[in-house]
């Protein structure tokens, strides 16, 4: 039997451009249950090509940077960090 | 007393980078005040406005300082970054370092600063006259 596919609600919030760019502090976005980080990325560059033309676009979670493989748990709270600029 | 690390929307004493950080084991300070230019690339800027994501940005800083005193042996690192609209020539950031020694706390406060560039979530947006940008956001 073929299993349906399981969707999640994952909050993101956003700083800087990325807030611009979401036009929104916070956002709900729709992922795959155990979906990685680098499918979030995915996800956000469909929703919003605009990612696509940043220098880089990074991802906490917990406030910690979280790599690629990271798998995203539904309570999450996923923050999108564009380019840094401080000092 | 202020603490070591700190993210504050008010103007920066740079004073305290070298107050908060003089322990008699210590003979030398080094200090880094990073302040706001009025141009970028020959445009004149009007002001500067800093966002961050406090609590990872302080965590972050936290972390520099205890690389810093790891990888270099310095005893004392002072971190202060503003938030907030900046005017020119105001302070952004502040730094202070202290050591036994002068050499271990010069490198320190260069790691600390170029570090901080890299990796603390802190962004900085640039008002010009005819509009404003998010500083590295695109290549």
């Amino acid at each position: 039997m073929k299993q349906g596919i399981e969707m999640i609600e994952v909050k993101v919030i956003a700083f800087g451009i990325a807030k611009d760019i979401l036009q929104t502090k916070e956002h709900f976005l729709s992922i795959q249950r155990s979906s990685s980080i680098a499918d979030l990325r995915e996800s956000l560059i469909n929703e919003f090509p605009a990612f696509e033309g940043l220098s880089s676009l990074q991802f906490a979670v917990n406030e910690d940077y979280v790599e690629e493989d990271y798998i995203i748990n539904e309570k999450d709270e996923v923050v999108l960090i564009p380019p840094v600029s401080g000092g | 007393m202020k603490s070591l690390i700190h993210i504050t929307s008010e103007k920066l004493d740079p004073q305290l980078a070298v107050d908060l950080v003089n322990y008699p084991a210590c003979g030398g300070i080094v200090t880094f005040v990073g302040t706001v230019r009025d141009q970028t690339k020959g445009k004149r800027v009007l002001k500067l406005e800093f966002e961050a994501y406090e609590p990872m940005a302080l965590k972050e800083m936290q972390k520099i300082a205890d690389e810093a005193k790891a990888k270099f042996g310095v005893e004392h690192v002072l971190i202060h970054h503003r938030i907030g609209v900046v005017a020119i020539g105001e302070e952004a950031v502040v730094i202070g370092v202290s050591s036994p020694h002068r050499k271990e706390a010069f490198q320190a406060c260069e790691y600390c600063i170029d570090t901080l560039k890299l990796t603390v979530p802190i962004w900085k947006k640039e008002f010009f006259e005819d509009g404003e940008v998010w500083v590295s956001a695109h290549p």
